[in-house]
């Protein structure tokens, strides 16, 4: 259906773009100033689409890498209950994955394409997935502050510019916001029981802390792509607004749960009202961003494997698809039909 | 985290009843097991989330069935009790479902052999004189419906496929058929269930079952192998080698802490 929406975007377009461009454009920002939803038929820059799917597309590959390092838990979870809201919640991610890929189909490019990029190691992925689950406390820390940062960023999402996107991200922050509540049930738990448990808390908080305020992006200084997006309205907050808001929000909560965030400098300043935290290691952060990281390696591997070994499965999808169109089927139909299994299983 | 968990023989022997459902439990608990292993690894995200869902469902059920289990015991022993502090001998789950994973053709094949006879057992068990275990049934059957409509239509797919696909499922059939002797087989306890109108004669579903799957067989042109000559009996505790690495994975955290709250 898209396809057909794109093949069709108007009037507009079959005009000289060099002639109408510069109308266009104001009335697009004019829609955007408005508060008006950008929709998948409406005219639009080329960089305002090149920026929403790298976007998009870097999120739907965050949840998909995002399963392993939590699915990592799912055969040894300590308890059937957290086994199963365990289960349900990597399942919702790899839901997220899919309905984000098909919010960047609405933009005209394909799942296959964009997964294509990700084996190819050519496209990124929220770096903190590269960072290893050594034990179950790593699950609630996730849980807590991984998804409690991704919260932070996607709240202000429901109401990006781009119609789909923001639609998407409605339902995506409902089930972020309980994975989040888990996950500091996990951490809860676990600071209110045995000594060994709860010092496995504690050193996940200690792991987990610093990648979670690199989350947000580098300081607003040398974000790269910061004010266009502000201006598109697909983003609403600079990186440095949301990670001061994420600091504020989760040091009480580590106060609540007794134990401490590793940062010998965090104080905080009655005058502003805000905590202060103290200075990010970027080179960490460029060092895991370029694949340096303790994980980069092993996540891309799994998924080419699962990719590879799955070759089989998606071809035979596609092959029973076509027998069953059967010879008489018109031409087109049957292209039609195979085109949609390709890209549902390829 | 009970007392008695720690004291496994305390009480009486199991009855037959309490032996029944943990048979029931523990072979959905060990397949939901094995499907949380495929979670981020099928070969597309539609199937990851279909085989995600099939365990999730599969772990309900279980959880349902290890707690009435542990009220029939009387013991005290609580659902976690029961999946994470027995051992492979006390585990009653069908052979069929420990197997590996093997690639995705060896999954289908085996969820497609236990949905088809959980199907029959679920409609059965649903007119059972024990009430609770009519009640997880009836819930369960709307599941295991679902389950089979995605194995069946795996199996038809992937042995209608292509070449390669035909193979691999072939050769998967023949890997997992001898297990399906077991599920068919009556023992002491099943004669007693079946006695007290508790659970159904294992022999009664084998027509019902065959005949489904003779049925997707033939649409996925897959040949049906030769009856299998050995008898499995994990429903009896006695399990193929594979049981003890899925226990082990499964258990290690819950008891490196004993007496924890999770």
């Amino acid at each position: 259906m898209y396809t057909q929406g794109l093949d069709s975007l108007g009037k507009d377009c079959l005009r000289d773009e060099a002639q109408v461009g510069g109308a266009l454009e104001r009335r697009f920002q004019a829609h955007i100033d408005a508060e008006d939803k950008i929709e998948p038929k409406d005219w639009m820059p080329d960089a305002y689409r090149r920026t929403l799917v790298r976007q998009i597309s870097q999120h739907a590959h965050s949840e998909i890498v995002g399963m392993l390092p939590e699915g990592n838990w799912i055969t040894r979870a300590p308890s059937l209950l957290r086994k199963a809201i365990l289960i349900a919640k990597v399942q919702d991610e790899g839901g997220h994955g899919a309905y984000l890929y098909s919010a960047t189909e609405t933009l005209g490019v394909s799942r296959d394409e964009l997964v294509g990029q990700l084996l190819e190691g050519k496209a990124k992925y929220s770096s903190i997935f590269n960072y290893p689950t050594p034990t179950w406390a790593d699950v609630g820390a996730i849980g807590w502050l991984v998804d409690g940062a991704a919260i932070m960023n996607q709240i202000p999402l429901c109401r990006c510019s781009y119609g789909p996107y923001a639609r998407a991200m409605v339902r995506i922050c409902k089930e972020e916001s309980f994975h989040q509540r888990q996950g500091y049930d996990i951490m809860l738990r676990l600071s209110r029981g045995t000594p060994a448990q709860k010092d496995m808390a504690q050193q996940a908080l200690n792991r987990w802390w610093w990648p979670s305020l690199m989350m947000f992006g580098p300081p607003d200084a040398d974000s790269k792509h910061g004010v266009q997006s502000m201006r598109w309205k697909i983003k609403r907050f600079t990186n440095d607004e949301l990670r001061q808001k994420f600091v504020d929000f989760t040091v009480p909560q580590a106060e609540f749960l007794g134990i401490r965030v590793p940062d010998p400098q965090l104080s905080w300043d009655p005058a502003a009202g805000h905590y202060r935290h103290g200075p990010i290691d970027w080179n960490e952060f460029e060092q895991v961003l370029k694949g340096n990281g303790p994980c980069n390696r092993e996540r891309l591997e799994a998924r080419r494997r699962a990719h590879e070994e799955g070759r089989w499965v998606r071809d035979a999808a596609v092959a029973w698809a076509a027998k069953r169109a059967g010879s008489a089927a018109p031409r087109a139909a049957l292209t039609l039909l195979r085109r949609n299994h390709e890209r549902r299983y390829a | 985290m009970s007392n008695t968990a720690q004291r496994p023989d305390a009480g009486a022997p199991q009855s037959a009843h309490c032996r029944y459902v943990l048979r029931l439990a523990d072979t959905s608990l060990i397949l939901a097991q094995r499907l949380g292993e495929w979670v981020g690894h099928a070969p597309a995200i539609e199937e990851d989330l279909g085989l995600a869902n099939i365990s999730l469902d599969l772990l309900g059920q279980a959880r349902m069935l290890l707690a009435y289990a542990g009220e029939l015991e009387r013991r005290g022993r609580s659902e976690d009790d029961l999946a994470y502090l027995r051992e492979e001998s006390e585990y009653f789950n069908v052979t069929l479902v420990e197997q590996p994973n093997g690639d995705f053709g060896q999954t289908i094949v085996r969820q497609f052999l236990v949905d088809a006879w959980l199907h029959e057992l679920h409609e059965h068990l649903q007119q059972s004189k024990d009430a609770r275990l009519a009640e997880i049934a009836a819930r369960s059957l709307k599941e295991t419906r679902y389950h089979l409509r995605f194995s069946a239509g795996w199996m038809i797919r992937l042995g209608d496929g292509t070449a390669a696909s035909h193979g691999r499922v072939q050769a998967a059939l023949e890997r997992l058929w001898p297990f399906t002797n077991e599920l068919f087989a009556s023992d002491e306890v099943d004669r007693e269930m079946a006695g007290a109108g508790i659970g159904p004669a294992p022999a009664a579903l084998q027509a019902a079952w065959s005949a489904r799957v003779a049925a997707v067989l033939a649409e996925a042109t897959i040949v049906m192998p030769q009856a299998a000559s050995f008898p499995w009996f994990g429903r009896q505790g006695r399990h193929s080698e594979h049981l003890g690495y899925v226990l082990a994975e499964m258990q290690s955290l819950h008891r490196a802490h004993p007496g924890a709250s999770w």
